[in-house]
């Protein structure tokens, strides 16, 4: 069987691409070996880990668990697209502040999948914090640093109003 | 760990993807939300010929309501489930379950209709369905064809689907309003797949069980109704003695299947003490109304 | 110099990692992807323990995409010979000589047996399914247990058995301390097999230069320098020409100390095609290849006098290694780590500690974070408070009656270890007040009548940090230094340039190097770059693993700066006319010392070193860079101590644990950076918790594993975890000047136990007890007689 590949026109990062990829190759592997947003980590490309999560029509995804064609039409959203917009600079502040990462491996991951719980700011516990990362695996922090980083941007979200 | 190849056609219309799966017979596959499929497809476990994309037929997702039934569409996504005031109001069993399916980015990809295509035995929403006494509904270009929840779950992973046939919706009816429901489970980690676990619909007055369904999950080859449980204790009044006669039918009831995570004997201790734990709940759910 | 007001050492900074990490700006090996790269795939053995009887490469040649498609026999060829993996500092010490790829046997489930080359890691996989491998089964060897037996079959026949190593320590009379003794508690603990599951894999990049012979290999690891050392080795390429990059690290755990088969046929591959060759381990892969750990079975006897005084401890540890032992760093460090460490923080005189370490048809196991301490410490402080219950005497109190005193430094241990500039007592009585302990057995017992049923954990312990020179690798005879080197540079700018040869895999490192040389020079922690990771730029060190990058490689960067530093004041002495001895640095000035004022900037002092020398007398040649190495003399480890507090919830009828709260006190002496410290803590806590609840490669009868992906193999997520709380001691070691020990395994080293003896307290009403990990809910409900 030879390599099938499609046609695809989607939304990264704000910017429109066009591109020719193999049907079988996961999101992922597309934004990173194709556009070259490395930002985007394959802890077990089974859908476990959360390091690869991004942001697809404003929904976080396990970016490996959808095929790049599947994204044609869509809008992609990598943490390199975060930083630009400035959406979670408090969150990334209070992450390098609080040290709530070490190798950095799970980090684009968990601000993703924390970025939701900032779109709407309500009272949330340590525990439901907890709960919401809890499909992220990071094997350096023991966590605790991360929910003190979340906490912490989402009370002073609150604060502001 | 890269997918093996494979086609992969993205299907525009309900009509399109029934044409596509009769013409790829077992070749073909559908695909979900691919919370289950994608992994197994990167771990080179499945080498479909074809993948049927039927995420962008609009017609197969949304939950509406009508005379009684909740009729949510198969690539409904679990988070529309877990969100929705129908749902939440009217199938509070699934309401309830909804929080322990799998995490957040799971549950904004995967569908309801593909949890209960695949029949992961371990999974929360077949043993929803089959306790709700749900219908599902699969249609193939023959033909629509509604199958009861009793009779959809056959064996591990396997149903009453043809492989020529699309699961496009489930239709539940709605719990009564003077039934309560509970669902309970034993996962090691948030979010994981049942060490044991089980979904119960009752209908109580005094303290007495006047009809009860006990489905249980994270056991058997598939959901497991739990007739000789639910008789021991229809049209008793709830007490220890009813718990335990409960849980002593139970051993009649369910064989689970060692696994990983436990043996057979220490599940179905797990499903005893739920079932107990289920039914004080219910008992207290219902004196609260 | 250290403890000046405002100094760098001692407070917290932020990292700058930090700031690319959240921007998903880190670079690790798999984000650098030169132009005509080439992805390696393996075949890898589906089988225990097998003959390999033909290899057909024929159709994955043919495939689209391939490259090369190579043997373990064609790779060996192009290697130096095949690896023996014992060091002669273990007596009697064997193991059979094994290839980088399975050539006539493959022995575990995993092994590599072929490799594919192609120009995508899915064209190279594509290819690798059509390999055909005809194999004859062989029995396996699975349960350590029987792995003596004269029933087992041997594994490698030229070994004559399965054992790999056998040891004993013996201090003083134990049969005549048991017989003496008031109470002897016996005990056997089992523990399961671990492994890393570092979340970026094991990952390499290898490139090759004919015209210059020069091998650059960009790859996920904590030791350039011993991978430089044994790529060259291995694959005959002259040490100085391999560049060995360790960029951005996603993780490591001690992983990433070790070299592997799959990387040298990777990097094989690129020197025969001079092509940019990359491996990267697939999650599965990584379950079936990264080293195992922790597979390990304990004998223990603690006897004690009737007023809770421990008189003696033995123990028999039956450790189950893998196939081979692991090149060039042994499977055996744990079970001698444990002999070691058992019993450490209690002054008893009576000491036996046997070990066996034998083959088995799996992974080979080799050092994983907190090598052996977390067994150790599980075995003698689940027995320390077993004894507490027997002598009826409250498990703090008997601790307190036994830990080593703090005035009682230097000493040895029963174990034959020395130990210096240790607080037991002050990290105990620390412990007593964190945790506010009185008040939590009040509330303990008032919960009890509810039915709800907690429990406090204790666990003292000791953790070998910063392994010396004696009895270690090199003196075994491999290639690792257990030396660190720092070089120091002021540039003409006033800027510094620090090169060390410790790395850095996240926690820090960098960061608390800069602080030191910061501090130590008096310069802004703004004009400090810190270099590592990169042979071509650093000077010779070990890396970073055993705890070891603060309290070695910021040693040798302490002096490193402080010898700059006497440069620097020695030619601002030139120039100012004054005497070197009057002057300071403060913020990147000369100043006159107790003064603030600036006479000359570092800028001025670069600018005249490096371009106006003419300024400069003739005797005064500048070199403005220090290179500095620093080992420990004779000590084997700098020996750390704390005590780790738990309090957890057990369902009894689920056998469900809850974590409630964790709290570690600990004496990693000066502390550098008191958030990056406390963070090594809770993380490595974390990791430990995961193997006591968890996590376990189990295997089945045939050797296959049965739980190898993220989704089977059960790590600690943030759902269950508790918070931790952290406070240190600082008791400065005496074998430095910085006076910092390691701090990096001290969570990993006592979670396990301290949260198997809150479980024990727990259900010890109930006649519970649990001596096996991981405490999944049946193993508690199984204590519980309920299955």
């Amino acid at each position: 069987m030879s390599e099938s590949k499609l046609e695809i026109s989607l939304s990264v990062n704000g910017e429109q691409v066009t591109r020719t990829v193999p049907v079988r190759q996961h999101l992922v592997d597309f934004l990173r070996t194709e556009e070259g947003l490395t930002g985007s980590h394959l802890g077990c490309e089974h859908g476990v880990c959360g390091a690869c999560s991004v942001r697809v029509d404003g929904a976080v995804v396990r970016g490996c668990l959808m095929l790049a064609v599947q994204a044609d039409g869509a809008e992609v959203v990598t943490v390199e697209g975060l930083t630009d917009t400035g959406e979670i600079a408090d969150l990334q502040e209070n992450f390098v502040e609080r040290n709530a990462m070490q190798c950095g491996y799970c980090t684009p991951g968990m601000l993703i999948t924390a970025s939701e719980l900032l779109k709407d700011p309500k009272p949330v516990s340590r525990e439901e914090i907890r709960n919401h990362l809890s499909g992220n695996f990071c094997r350096c922090t023991g966590y605790h640093a991360i929910v003190d980083a979340v906490e912490n941007t989402i009370n002073k979200r609150l604060e502001e109003g | 760990m890269k997918a093996p190849k494979f086609e992969y056609v993205r299907a525009g219309s309900r009509q399109q993807a029934l044409e596509l799966l009769d013409q790829h017979g077992e070749d073909g596959r559908i695909l979900a939300g691919g919370q289950s499929l994608m992994p197994t497809l990167n771990m080179r476990l499945s080498q479909p010929g074809t993948l049927i994309d039927i995420n962008k037929i609009a017609d197969l997702s949304g939950i509406t309501l009508e005379n009684n039934v909740v009729r949510i569409g198969a690539m409904t996504r679990h988070v529309e489930v877990a969100n929705s005031p129908i749902i939440a109001e009217h199938l509070p069993l699934i309401a309830e379950a909804m929080e322990h399916v799998a995490h957040h980015a799971v549950r904004n990809r995967g569908t309801i209709g593909g949890s209960v295509a695949l029949a992961d035995p371990a999974a929360e929403m077949p043993a929803c369905v089959l306790a709700l006494g749900a219908t599902l509904i699969v249609e193939s270009v023959k033909g629509r064809r509604e199958i009861a929840a009793d009779d959809y779950f056959q064996g591990l992973y396997e149903t009453a689907r043809e492989s020529n046939e699309l699961l496009v919706e489930i239709s539940v009816p709605i719990e009564k309003p003077d039934d309560v429901s509970v669902f309970l489970e034993l996962a090691q980690r948030h979010g994981d797949f049942a060490m044991a676990g089980l979904a119960c619909v009752a209908r109580i007055s005094n303290r007495t069980f006047e009809d009860l369904r006990l489905v249980y999950f994270g056991s058997e080859d598939k959901p497991t109704i739990a007739t000789g449980a639910m008789a021991a204790v229809v049209g008793q009044t709830w007490s220890a003695a009813c718990k335990e006669a409960a849980a002593d039918a139970l051993t009649n009831d369910l064989d689970p299947m060692t696994n990983l995570q436990g043996s057979s004997e220490m599940k179905l201790h797990l499903q005893k003490v739920l079932t107990g734990r289920a039914l004080d709940a219910a008992i207290e759910r219902a004196e609260a109304a | 110099m250290l403890d000046k007001p405002n100094s760098y050492v001692g407070r917290t900074l932020s990292r700058d990692a930090a700031k690319r990490a959240v921007a998903g700006r880190g670079r690790y090996t798999d984000d650098i992807a030169p132009a005509r790269t080439l992805h390696a795939a393996f075949v890898r053995s589906p089988y225990g323990h097998a003959k390999i009887l033909s290899i057909d490469v024929e159709a994955a040649k043919q495939q689209p995409g391939v490259t090369l498609v190579m043997t373990g026999a064609e790779l060996a060829e192009m290697c130096t010979g095949p690896w023996v993996g014992t060091l002669v500092c273990f007596d009697g010490m064997k193991s059979e000589p094994q290839h980088p790829m399975a050539i006539d046997r493959a022995c575990w489930q995993g092994e590599p047996v072929v490799m594919v080359v192609a120009s995508t890691r899915a064209e190279a996989e594509d290819a690798a399914e059509l390999v055909i491998v005809e194999y004859e089964e062989l029995p396996v060897v699975i349960d350590k247990e029987t792995a003596l037996d004269k029933s087992t079959p041997v594994i490698h026949p030229d070994l004559g058995d399965n054992l790999a190593f056998e040891k004993m320590i013996e201090t003083g009379d134990v049969e005549k301390a048991v017989a003496e003794a008031d109470v002897v508690i016996e005990d056997t603990f089992t523990f399961g097999r671990h492994t890393a599951v570092s979340l970026e894999p094991r990952a390499l990049l290898a490139e090759y230069d004919p015209g210059t012979e020069r091998l650059t290999i960009h790859t996920s690891s904590q030791c350039p320098h011993m991978i430089q050392a044994v790529f060259a080795r291995t694959l005959g390429v002259p040490e100085h020409n391999v560049r060995i990059v360790a960029p951005d690290v996603g993780g490591s755990f001690g992983l990433k100390i070790h070299t592997f088969g799959d990387e040298i046929a990777a990097t094989a591959a690129a020197i025969k095609l001079a092509r940019p060759v990359k491996f990267v381990a697939d999650r599965l892969e990584s379950f079936a290849t990264d080293i195992h750990a922790r597979e390990n079975c304990v004998k223990a006897r603690m006897a004690v006098s009737k007023d809770g005084i421990i008189t003696s401890l033995d123990i028999d540890v039956r450790s189950g290694a893998g196939a081979y032992s692991q090149y060039p760093r042994t499977s055996v460090f744990e079970a001698n780590q444990i002999l070691n460490i058992t019993g450490g923080p209690y002054g008893h005189e009576n000491y036996r500690a046997t070990t066996q370490v034998v083959y088995l048809n799996k992974v080979p196991t080799s050092q994983y974070r907190a090598v052996g301490h977390p067994i150790g410490n599980t075995v003698g402080e689940s027995l320390v408070d077993q004894a507490a219950a027997a002598c009826n005497i409250d498990p703090m109190e008997f601790r307190r009656r036994n830990v080593m005193r703090d005035d009682s430094y230097p000493r040895v241990s029963a174990a034959g270890i020395e130990m210096r500039d240790m607080s037991h007592q002050q990290c105990l009585e620390t412990l007593v007040e964190r945790m506010s302990y009185d008040a939590l057995r009040e509330e303990q017992a008032e919960l009890r009548k509810q039915g709800i049923q907690r429990g406090i954990g204790i666990a003292a312990f000791i953790k070998g940090t910063a392994p010396g020179p004696a009895g270690y690798y090199g003196a075994g005879g491999a290639p690792i230094s257990s030396q660190d080197s720092c070089t120091i540079k002021l540039e003409p700018s006033g800027g510094v340039i620090c090169m060390v040869g410790v790395t850095d895999q996240g926690q820090g490192v960098d960061t608390v190097m800069g602080q030191i040389a910061a501090a130590t020079l008096g310069v802004p922690m703004e004009s400090v770059r810190v270099i590592e990771g990169d042979t071509d730029a650093v000077p010779y060190g070990g890396g970073t693993y055993a705890s070891r990058a603060t309290a070695i490689g910021g040693e040798a960067t302490y002096q490193a700066a402080m010898t700059l530093r006497a440069e620097i004041l020695e030619i601002a002495g030139v120039l100012l006319q004054a005497e070197p001895d009057t002057l300071d640095i403060l913020d990147g000035h000369v100043v006159d010392k107790g003064d603030t004022s600036s006479r000359i900037s570092l800028a001025e002092i670069g600018r005249i070193g490096h371009f106006q020398v003419a300024e400069l007398p003739n005797h005064i040649q500048p070199t403005l860079s220090a290179t500095h190495r620093f080992r420990l003399r004779d000590a084997l480890y700098i020996f750390t101590n704390g005590i780790q507090g738990a309090y957890v919830e057990v369902d009894t009828d689920t056998g469900f644990i809850k974590l409630l709260n964790h709290w570690v006190i600990e004496d990693c002496g000066r502390v550098i950076n008191p958030q990056l410290a406390d963070e090594q803590v809770r993380g490595g806590c974390v990791q430990g918790l995961g193997g006591a609840l968890y996590e376990e490669c189990v295997y089945d009868t045939a050797g296959q594993l049965q739980n190898a992906t993220l989704a089977d193999y059960l790590t600690p997520m943030a759902g269950e975890m508790p918070d931790i709380e952290v406070a240190h001691i600082q008791t400065h070691t005496g074998v430095s000047e910085l006076g910092a020990k390691g701090v990096g395994e001290s969570g990993t080293g006592a979670a396990p136990a301290v949260v198997m003896n809150a479980v024990n307290d727990a259900i010890r009403p109930f006649g519970g007890k649990v001596t096996a990990q991981p405490m999944s809910p049946e193993t508690i409900l199984k204590a519980l007689g309920k299955v």
